[in-house]
């Protein structure tokens, strides 16, 4: 095996752009990831404030309503597939090997060939806007209004491709991380002693292999029926157009734990460590994620009360969607119940994870109410319904992975941020939140659906609009602290050194940043918060020049590493292969001489990795 | 949180809620007048109160622990607990407990409003939706009308709900909830009206372009009103003594109008529009977008497109003079 | 990097334990459409009329042996025979394309008859459901041509059966599903 031997010199990187098309180390896509994902966060960010500009009086003519139809569905579509599903797995890439005490994921190639096909796809996505125009059949797509009868521009083709194609990556993440943690986890790191966020990563993984494949069909028979005719949500020729719901919802709603999960993951390792107390009821909180995840297969159909199902169907699934709140406040219980008694340090993680749990009560208590059927047939589709998801995605998802990036931004590049600054911008943040969107359980319950580009004068629904729209400028505001933060830690940011908040998991034992191979040594793990337990060596006499006293050794990565460490090579057949798979998505507007060279590309990057001289 | 933030929250929510409080809410779910809008606002009300309480409690409990256990300058490194069952037992339990006060009622209402209703309804009226406005049909009567339909106080309203093209949602918030308009299936809504008045409704899913501009009416009228309203509308379409008018019945007999409006009465039989045959007694024109009057009808008549960006109806090309003779027709048509 | 992993399984394998996983729920998913749509056809051809079970047993039969050629090929990998790696090796492959032919046979033979892919509800769902099948044939066969390349050039060491067990794993998974198929499309009425 010819590989590259990263010994006393390893920790370093090669430069260049090159390094980073061809890279193939889980930190460095981790950072890709967390880029691209940002950056779609932002534009899709911008959609929603067209939105509420559009929205702050009624009968506004800002927008007219095909641009607006496509503002919403590429708001709705960009957040969950382009910049909640890349963040999040930006934290998985960086994070999950370093608290298991692996080098790498299991897969590095198919690693980077996931973050090539997200980004194609996103960037595939976008250029609908410059080609004919974005797609405007809402982020869910219902059909038969996404059919070529009632969408006849090719917009609907771009987001049935698009997502194709980021699908593709999607999976082989799944696989990847499912396996990794399966299997890399270091000595002793049985699986009741991982890490929650590694634990949410394990369960988001199963998640995703499970719910993207009914998706991947459900896009694949709408890709037919608009190109090739197929019947599949034809009511005329006898079929159900309820039929895409199912498959949408059936894939939806995991899909929102898939986004939820991961959050809450954070907010189980960064409460023990601000609180300085191990989680309390470790188990259970475990057991009540994985039980969330595997309800979350079983509650579709609360997305379709209205569609006319029946008592007994929506008896049943309004039953299952309410049992969902139990494990949901169990993690909330024992979350406080962590802080109870211990020493809590309001550091900027710890003000978004408390700001998770006091917002996220919001959003699952709204979540309560519409998961009653006949209460939800006046709360569905309505603004009501939009103010409980961002709360739970905002409140919940953003507010987690802000707090994991203010966590482990000192890890990912050995520098500290402004705590002053990390504070103002939560602040905001939830000012932001509320102010925009707890309006909006009054405007929904008052009458306003979802969707309308426009709302009459004389429904009341004034003040509220106006308040959302104060609101969303609040957003825009809280991202300054943010870039100066950022700018403030590139120029004179404090070295973090390896634990600068005294956790106790795995990836605070080695340097920030961590070398190219994580551990210089593959740790051994004889207890859940290693770090609060360091090791006695019980033939160590104690002395003066001990870092602790009493001849604890503190469980630090020895730097340099004591033998040469073999790791991966870069590639650039996951990017050949990625671009290969671009082109055939491309051909599916432009016709088969297009198909036909992307299908070899395609085949080039698959001989080219499968041939190339390294594992993974 | 501090206690200026929290301050400020109270009086940003009592603004809010006194904003929702007072005021004409004629789209309101919070303001029923059936009885199936009355079921689900109870039930609305009854998983409010117990989700306040939850509220209190946990917000309260959050609040208090993060201020009682801050970290101070002489705070010691905390005792790790682990865990506690009765603990844990304790807050599976309560939830649950919470949820089956909550599930009971809710499957009882869900038996009552997805059932049909139990005794025959008064009058069945037929929804179907189309992009983007809505046709009303009273088989029993024999009355075909558009976008608002006239219903008596008091007795049971059967609706009967399909779709012509893509999925749409029959939703007149203070009668009842959504129901929604699927191809290729019947559904169906109920309710019993128990106040005079006019309801707004609105299509409540996406429809595509002009989604936002798919409104309704629903006319609850006492027993007199709504008869007189069906012997009116059983009538074919009035004749025309007014020389503007006639001259306007002219222009759209003679124009592409008929092929898609229907006037009762006269050769227009189009079925793809909304029927005509007493456009003039209605509140609104264009699916409740516009008030019913000379300048408005000659706007919509003048550029459909404009009013409601999508819709099937083309610029007709008439001139001035045309559409002032045509509003003048259709404003007869009582 | 690779030493003693977790579970003890290879990683690879593992990972293609997990890909079948998700496959799993890929066909559910088309076999339930199938299901759900059987016998709402609008207009004809109607399946029972085209269907040639007699045909279909012929090469169903014959992707079953298939799977048994994988296994004498994984074998022969495993003992370092050459010559019988490449012999069953590609006997797994020529029976996967004698199975790929029936189904191209009894496609063209629904086309003619009229029943094209947007006639009814039935050739909708039929033709994805095995064409998506189909695909996963045609992917298993292109794999297996790479490999007795591979053995060709005498690179397929008993060290390397590893490749051969999960391409194995793949190849055995697509004809469990397609019994299954078999059975749902042919079979059951």
């Amino acid at each position: 095996m010819s590989q590259t031997s990263s010994g006393h010199e390893g920790g370093t990187y090669a430069g260049g752009v090159w390094s980073w098309l061809t890279t193939v180390d889980h930190k460095r896509i981790a950072i890709l990831y967390f880029v691209a994902g940002f950056i779609f966060l932002l534009i899709a960010g911008m959609e929603g404030q067209m939105i509420r500009l559009q929205l702050a009086r009624p009968e506004n003519r800002l927008l007219d309503p095909e641009f607006y139809n496509q503002l919403f569905t590429m708001h709705g579509t960009t957040m969950v597939f382009f910049a909640g599903m890349p963040l999040i797995i930006a934290f998985f890439n960086f994070v999950v090997p370093l608290q298991i005490g692996a080098r790498d994921v299991a897969f590095p190639r198919l690693n980077a060939f996931s973050f090539w096909v997200f980004l194609f796809g996103g960037l595939f996505l976008y250029a609908s806007f410059f080609f004919g125009g974005a797609p405007d059949g809402g982020w869910f797509a219902y059909m038969p209004l996404t059919g070529s009868q009632y969408s006849p521009r090719t917009g609907m083709d771009f987001y049935v491709l698009s997502l194709l194609l980021a699908g593709i990556g999607t999976i082989a993440g799944g696989v990847n991380f499912l396996v990794t943690i399966l299997n890399l986890r270091a000595p002793g790191m049985s699986f009741m002693r991982m890490p929650l966020f590694t634990w949410m990563a394990f369960v988001v993984s199963a998640l995703i292999l499970l719910a993207f494949p009914p998706f991947t069909i459900g896009l694949v028979f709408m890709l037919f029926d608009r190109m090739f005719d197929t019947l599949f949500f034809n009511a005329a020729a006898g079929a159900d157009p309820l039929l895409w719901q199912h498959l949408f919802w059936v894939f939806g709603h995991p899909e929102v734990y898939i986004l939820i999960l991961p959050a809450f993951g954070v907010v189980s390792d960064v409460i023990p460590t601000f609180s300085k107390k191990p989680l309390f009821g470790y188990p259970v909180v475990v057991f009540s994620g994985i039980l969330i995840a595997f309800m979350g297969f079983g509650v579709w159909v609360h997305h379709m009360f209205s569609t006319g199902l029946g008592p007994i169907v929506n008896a049943v699934f309004g039953g299952a969607t309410m049992l969902i709140a139990i494990p949901t406040g169990i993690k909330i219980f024992n979350w406080i119940a962590t802080m109870w008694g211990g020493a809590i340090r309001f550091k900027a993680p710890m003000l978004f994870a408390i700001g998770l749990v006091g917002t996220f009560v919001i959003g699952g208590l709204s979540g309560v109410m519409h998961s009653s059927p006949p209460s939800d047939l006046q709360q569905t589709d309505t603004y009501f319904v939009v103010a409980h998801f961002h709360y739970v995605l905002i409140g919940g998802t953003v507010f987690g992975l802000f707090s994991g990036f203010y966590y482990w931004f000192p890890k990912v590049t050995g520098r500290m941020l402004s705590e002053r600054l990390g504070a103002a911008h939560f602040w905001l943040t939830f000012l932001a939140l509320n102010v925009t969107f707890f309006p909006m359980h009054f405007s929904g319950l008052l009458g306003m659906p979802r969707r309308t580009f426009t709302y009459a004068e004389g429904l009341g629904l004034e003040t509220f609009n106006l308040v959302s729209t104060i609101g969303a400028f609040i957003f825009t505001l809280a991202f300054v602290p943010l870039v100066l933060n950022l700018w403030r830690a590139w120029r004179r940011g404090e070295p973090a050194g390896p634990n600068p908040w005294d956790a106790a998991t795995l990836e605070w034992t080695m340097s920030s940043p961590p070398p190219h191979y994580n551990f210089a040594v593959i740790p051994e793990v004889e207890s859940r918060d290693s770090l609060w337990h360091p090791h006695v060596d019980p033939g160590h006499e104690p002395g003066a020049g001990d870092p602790e006293p009493g001849g604890v050794i503190p469980r630090l990565q020895p730097d340099p590493a004591p033998e040469p460490v073999h790791m991966p090579n870069p590639s650039f057949w996951p990017l050949i292969l990625a671009l290969g798979l671009l082109v055939v998505t491309m051909g599916g507007l432009l016709g088969l001489r297009v198909v036909i060279p992307g299908v070899l590309l395609t085949f080039v990057g698959l001989f080219g990795w499968a041939f190339e001289p390294t594992e993974g | 949180m501090n206690r200026r933030s929290l301050t400020l929250l109270g009086l940003g929510l009592a603004f809010l809620v006194t904003q929702a409080c007072g005021g004409e809410y004629p789209q309101s779910a919070l303001h029923p007048t059936s009885d199936f809008a009355e079921r689900l606002d109870g039930l609305f009300w009854l998983i409010f109160w117990w989700a306040v309480g939850v509220f209190v409690v946990v917000e309260g409990i959050l609040i208090y622990t993060i201020i009682r256990f801050r970290a101070r300058p002489d705070s010691e490194r905390p005792k790790p607990v682990h865990g506690h069952t009765i603990l844990e037992l304790g807050w599976t339990i309560a939830p649950a407990l919470i949820l089956v006060a909550i599930a009971i009622p809710t499957i009882q209402t869900i038996f009552v409003v997805d059932n049909p209703p139990a005794e025959e309804a008064d009058v069945t009226i037929e929804v179907i939706g189309r992009q983007w406005w809505w046709e009303f049909r009273y088989p029993d009567l024999g009355i075909v009308t558009a976008n608002e339909a006239h219903v008596p106080v008091g007795q049971t309203v059967d609706v009967r709900l399909r779709s012509a093209d893509v999925l749409h949602s029959f939703w007149v918030p203070r009668l009842g909830g959504k129901r929604d308009l699927v191809p290729g299936r019947e559904n169906f809504i109920w309710f019993r009206p128990d106040s005079i008045g006019v309801f707004w409704g609105q299509c409540a899913e996406y429809c595509g372009t002009s989604h936002a501009l798919m409104s309704l009416r629903f006319i609850v009228d006492s027993e007199s009103d709504f008869d007189a309203w069906v012997a009116n509308n059983q009538a074919p379409a009035v004749t025309q003594s007014d020389r503007l008018a006639s001259q306007g019945r002219n222009v759209f007999l003679n124009n592409a109008c008929i092929s898609c409006h229907t006037i009762r009465g006269t050769n227009a039989q189009g079925q793809l529009g909304p029927d005509l045959t007493h456009v003039g007694s209605r509140l609104t024109i264009a699916a409740g977008v516009l008030d019913n009057n000379a300048e408005n009808l000659a706007r919509w008549i003048s550029d459909p497109q404009d009013v409601k960006p999508g819709n099937l109806m083309p610029n007709m090309g008439l001139t001035e003079q045309q559409v002032e003779q045509l509003v003048a027709y259709l404003q007869t048509l009582r | 990097m690779h030493g003693p992993t977790s579970t003890g399984i290879p990683t690879r394998k593992l990972g293609m334990w997990t890909f079948i996983g998700s496959e799993c729920m890929l066909f559910a998913t088309l076999i339930s459409t199938f299901l759900i749509y059987r016998g709402r056809n609008v207009v004809g051809p109607y399946p029972e009329e085209l269907l040639n079970i007699p045909f279909i047993t012929v090469t169903t039969f014959v992707l079953l042996m298939s799977s048994l050629m994988m296994v004498l090929a994984l074998a022969a990998v495993q003992r370092g025979q050459r010559r019988a790696s490449l012999l069953w090796l590609f006997m797994t492959a020529l029976f996967g394309l004698i199975f790929l032919t029936g189904q191209y046979i009894e496609f063209s033979h629904f086309v003619h008859e009229g029943l094209g892919l947007s006639r009814n509800l039935f050739s909708s769902t039929f033709f994805v459901l095995t064409g998506t099948h189909g695909a996963h044939v045609a992917g298993g066969v292109i794999w297996l041509g790479t490999l007795w390349i591979l053995a060709l050039r005498g690179r397929l060491s008993p060290e390397r059966a590893e490749t051969v067990e999960i391409a194995g794993l793949y190849w055995h998974f697509v004809d469990v599903v397609w019994i299954v198929l078999f059975t749902i499309i042919y079979l059951l009425r």
